[in-house]
This record gives structure tokens, sequence and C-alpha cells, in this order.
């Protein structure tokens, strides 16, 4: 009897699945990619000061973390920076994906919209170098060297991460609701609060949230531009990494895990409910 | 290109007025227009004599029936209806009477508190006309507003349509490529094609003196002639059939052709007799359609010529397949075409 080229409810022959080794290279790319992460996260409850030898369950190392001076102070300003870039961000977001989707294409938008991205595509260290110069001239100048640099350096470079789903939801949005309400008496600023911004909302939370997850992870450019006593969380991390290292920084690194777990959980959920 | 060409339309106070044409031939544009969507490049547009053609939507006194509704997700269904009145700045009570006395015009007033994505296709189509007429515009317009209805609803639909423009005394214009829809409905018609208007008209009008081809071919069903022209008497031209029998028919806005002409006979206006009439030829087919019987001629001169006529329970069409048979075509049931 003839079977099926695709039956779709039994496994046909070119089902990924069921090819040689598939199951052995899945397992081997999940080892790689989790058990290092496993292994720091478990060895953030060890209750010796050692990173290879277990000397049974303790919480002693969170209570160090959260008692140590420099982590509070350093987590505060990791969460400071992000607040504030991330708001920053995705409000020039915002304006850059509405300023690039409501209007007839013209010459020069598909350039825009690359430039607006291009900060995805310049390697970081690029960056990084570069806003050092700068800002180093400006701190002259201004003599100013408060956490604004770093603010507005993540801004920047949280942009694009912003301005992705905002711009993604106002393509999917419905134009003649806008037009509807421009016809039932709405100027364009009541079009904008009472249709446009409602509608647009989840886009705008995933592309804070996004822009937040970006800014507190960020390494690189915060090492170069922040001044003396301006750890970030990150940057802090990697200092302690070149001193003496306790399972202190696994607990640290555990809680900051959870962190943006949490919020790119959040942003996944939230932006399901926009379909 | 252009998507609309010298196109000159006066629409009369309390008018049922729709824009008639396949897709593509520019009533959806000239719509637009009316509402502030899209600018002409010339031209003038004038409500009670006043040119609005370079105001924005939103200082129209124009409402619109969008062809998806476009009902706000993120409101109820009575915050829809109130929108239009909230943005004009009326005070909260006239709102709440007004938004009341519109939900109950459409039927809607048990649903008022829903969500617009938790009522069917029909309830929104409702919702959407109460929301365009709440403020009481100058002028409702109706982009292909029941197309998306399947057919019970739409003719349920069309007697409301025509039942809320006299209630309401607000003059329609209507969109739609469905000819039978503009002939049930509409007060005057205007056909469209390739941006042009080809003829305005009542129904009555359009469909039994059509001016031009495509008007004639793009409503109903009907058959074309070629004649020559012998002469005009009384306002009627005097034509010859190429059976070589003189008939009189009437004239398009009284255009004269000299020559050849086409002629235009709708298949309800001729019979099938056994012998004489002005034509003759072979029947080729007959299609039952229940309350009627449509009779394929071939005529003589080689054209196919449909006739219909009404069925009733105690007469066959007395027409059967091969039979020789004549055809009457009853007078002034003959039109000249201008083309």
């Amino acid at each position: 009897m003839a079977r099926a080229l695709f039956d779709f409810r039994t496994r046909g022959r070119f089902d990924i699945r069921s090819q040689p080794g598939f199951g052995a290279i899945a397992l081997f790319t999940f080892v790689l990619l989790y058990l290092p992460i496993i292994t720091l996260v478990v060895y953030a409850f060890n209750a010796s000061d050692s990173l290879s030898s277990w000397g049974g369950f303790s919480l002693h190392w969170f209570a160090a973390a959260a008692q140590n001076q420099s982590v509070q102070d350093a987590a505060w300003r990791s969460l400071i920076i992000a607040a504030s870039a991330a708001s920053m961000a995705t409000i020039a977001a915002t304006m850059a994906a509405l300023a690039t989707t409501r209007t007839p294409p013209y010459p020069g938008l598909s350039f825009k919209y690359a430039f607006i991205n291009l900060p995805l595509m310049v390697p970081e260290i690029v960056t990084a170098v570069a806003l050092l110069i700068v800002f180093a001239k400006v701190k002259v100048w201004t003599g100013y060297t408060g956490l604004g640099y770093l603010i507005l350096a993540h801004t920047a470079f949280c942009i694009p991460f912003a301005y992705l789903p905002i711009r993604a939801r106002l393509e999917g949005m419905d134009q003649s609701l806008e037009r509807a309400a421009a016809d039932l008496y709405a100027p364009p600023w009541q079009v904008f609060r009472r249709v446009t911004l409602p509608l647009l909302r989840p886009g705008i939370i995933a592309g804070f949230m996004l822009a937040f997850v970006i800014s507190l992870d960020d390494v690189v450019i915060s090492e170069f531009v922040k001044s003396g006593g301006q750890d970030t969380l990150p940057t802090y991390m990697l200092g302690q990494l070149r001193r003496a290292v306790t399972p202190e920084i696994n607990a640290i690194a555990a809680a900051f895990l959870v962190l943006s777990v949490a919020l790119v959980t959040m942003f996944f959920f939230i932006n399901r409910k926009k379909a | 290109m252009r998507a609309l060409d010298n196109v000159s339309v006066a629409i009369r106070e309390n008018e049922f007025f729709t824009l008639l044409g396949p897709s593509g031939c520019g009533k959806t544009t000239l719509l637009r227009m009316i509402a502030g969507f899209e600018y002409p490049t010339e031209g003038s547009i004038r409500l009670h004599g006043e040119d609005i053609a370079g105001l924005p939507p939103f200082k129209r006194p124009i409402n619109t029936v969008f062809q998806s509704y476009a009902l706000f997700p993120h409101l109820t269904v009575w915050e829809n209806v109130a929108f239009g009145l909230q943005m004009l700045g009326r005070p909260k009570g006239e709102i709440a009477s007004r938004v009341a006395e519109m939900l109950k015009l459409v039927h809607m007033e048990e649903l008022a508190q829903r969500r617009t994505d938790q009522i069917s296709g029909g309830q929104g189509q409702r919702v959407a006309l109460a929301r365009a007429l709440a403020p009481a515009p100058k002028v409702l317009l109706l982009d292909e507003p029941l197309s998306a209805l399947d057919y019970k609803l739409r003719k349920e639909m069309q007697i409301e349509l025509k039942r809320m423009q006299s209630e309401t005394g607000i003059t329609f214009i209507f969109v739609t490529h469905d000819q039978e829809e503009a002939l049930t409905m509409s007060d005057r018609i205007a056909v469209m094609s390739k941006g042009k208007v080809l003829q305005i008209g009542t129904p009555w009008d359009i469909y039994d003196k059509p001016a031009e081809r495509f008007v004639a071919d793009f409503i109903g069903e009907t058959n074309f002639l070629p004649a020559a022209m012998v002469g005009i008497e009384a306002g009627m031209a005097r034509v010859r059939l190429p059976s070589g029998v003189e008939m009189s028919a009437t004239l398009a806005d009284g255009y004269v052709p000299s020559g050849e002409a086409t002629l235009v006979v709708r298949p309800e206006h001729a019979r099938v007799v056994a012998s004489g009439g002005q034509l003759s030829g072979l029947v080729e087919n007959v299609v039952y359609f229940g309350t009627d019987t449509h009779i394929h001629v071939k005529l003589d001169e080689g054209i196919t010529f449909m006739v219909r006529q009404q069925n009733s329970r105690s007469q066959s069409c007395g027409a059967e397949v091969g039979a020789r048979v004549g055809i009457e075509i009853a007078p002034d049931a003959a039109q000249v075409l201008r083309d």
C-alpha cells in the first residue's frame, strides 16, 4: 500500500527528530548552555568559600552579598541607570517609530530605518571607545562627572531595542482606526492619545522592558564610560573576578539571573497578550 | 495615472446616493476625498456652498462607516458611540442621552457595555453605524459596509439602512460594487468606471435607460443589437434591425448617433413567440431559474439573444431547444446607446 509522503500525524522520514544523532546533539547543546549556569547557581548555596568543593547548603553568601555596601551601591546604580535609560530610549523609540510608520513612504525612509538600528550593528567596543574619548573631553569642559554619561550612553544603545517591538506593533495596527478617530472630530493629538497610544501600550511596555534588561546587562560600554566609583553590578562583578573570588559572586550572579529571567518572562507574556 | 478624472456630482440633501462601479473605478477614492483622507489635486468639494476640499477630516461635519467597521478595540460599544460627541466637547448629559438614542436606533442597547471584540459581525456593523450617526453629521459616508455580512443579514441591513436614512434625514453616500444593492436602496446612482462618472440617475433610469454600453453591461443582464439609424420621430429614434424590421427606440440624453448604432434590450422586455416578432432564430438553450426561465436564442444574424420569462404553474415557457421562434420586443423597450 502506498504511504502518504507527508503524514503529519506520525513522524515521517523527513522529521528532523528522527535523524541519527539528533538526540545526542540536542543533549550536548543543552548541557553546554546550561551546565555552567546551573553550577554557578548551585555553588551560590555553598557553605564553604570554595568555588569547586561542596561544603554543604547555606544562604550565607546571599546574606553577605546583600550586606555588602559596594554590591548594594552597584545594584542601586544599575537600576537607576537602567530605569532612566530605558525610559528615555522608549520615548525616543516611540517617536521614531511613529515618524517612520505614519508617513507615506519616501526615498530615504529605509535609510533612516537602518540608521535607527545602526547601534545593533556597530561593534560595542567601537562605540565604547568613541564615547570614552568624547566624554573625557566633555568632562574636562563641564566639570560634570555624574551618572549622566552612563545614562546617556545606555539610552543611545537601548533605542533600537525599544524601537523594534514598538514599530512592529505600529505596523500591525489597523490604520483605519486612526482614520476613524480623525473622522469623528479628533484632532491629531487626540487621535494619538485616545487611540494610537492605548493600542500601542503593549509594544511600549515590551520595548521598555527589553531596553531595561539590555541596559542592566551591559558591561563593555559601562566599563569604558564610568568614572571612578561608578560601578554598575556587571562591572562590579567583573572587578571582583580580578581579585579574590568567593561564592558571593555566585550569589550576586544568581540573583541577577532571576531578575533578568523574570523581566524577560514578563516581556514574553505582555507581547503574547497583544494577539 | 488619474484615480479620478473630471468627476462632477451634485448630491441633494436627504438623498440616498450611491457610487456604483467595479473595484478600481475610483468610487472609494471619491469617498475618501469627501471624508478628507485624500485631497484632490484640482477642483473643489462643496458642502452647502462652502468649499471643504482643504479641510482635515476632523473639521468636516461628515462621518464614515468603514468597510472594516474600524471599531476601537480598547473601548466598549458605548464608548465607541460616544467618541465623536466627546471629541466635539458636548456636555456629559447630552452625550449619555444621544448615545442611548443611537443604541436604540440600531437595537444594541443590551450590549452597550460589551467590548467590541465580543460582538458579532452584524452587531459590529450596527455599532459602526450608531457611532457615525451619533454626532448627527450633515453627510454619512458608507464604504461597502455590507460586504462582510452573509446574504440574509445583508438583506436585513439594506432595509435597516434605508429606514435609518429616512428616520434621521441625513444624506447618505453609499459606495458599492453590488448592482442589486444599489438598485434596491438608492434614490439616485452614479455609475463609475476608470475614474469617470458615466451616468447619474434614478435606479429606474440606470436600469431601463442605460446611456453607455458599460452601464448596460455592468447592471443586470442585457442584449446588445447592432442597428442602423433611419431617422428621428417625436424625440424617438427610428432604427432598422439587421433582419430589416424597423422599430422605434429611446435615445440616451437626447444623443443622436449617425449611421450605425447599438441598441440595448433587457431580457425581460422581450418574449418568445411562435411566429412574427422583430427578430427570429433557433432556441439554443433553456435554463430554469425557479421564478423565471432564461431562453437563449441564436438569431439569424449569429448573435445570441436572451429572453427572460416569468414562470407560471400552468404554462411552460413554450420554447424547446432547436425550435424556430420569433422574438417580440415590447414597445419602447429598446434604447440607443451613446457609444
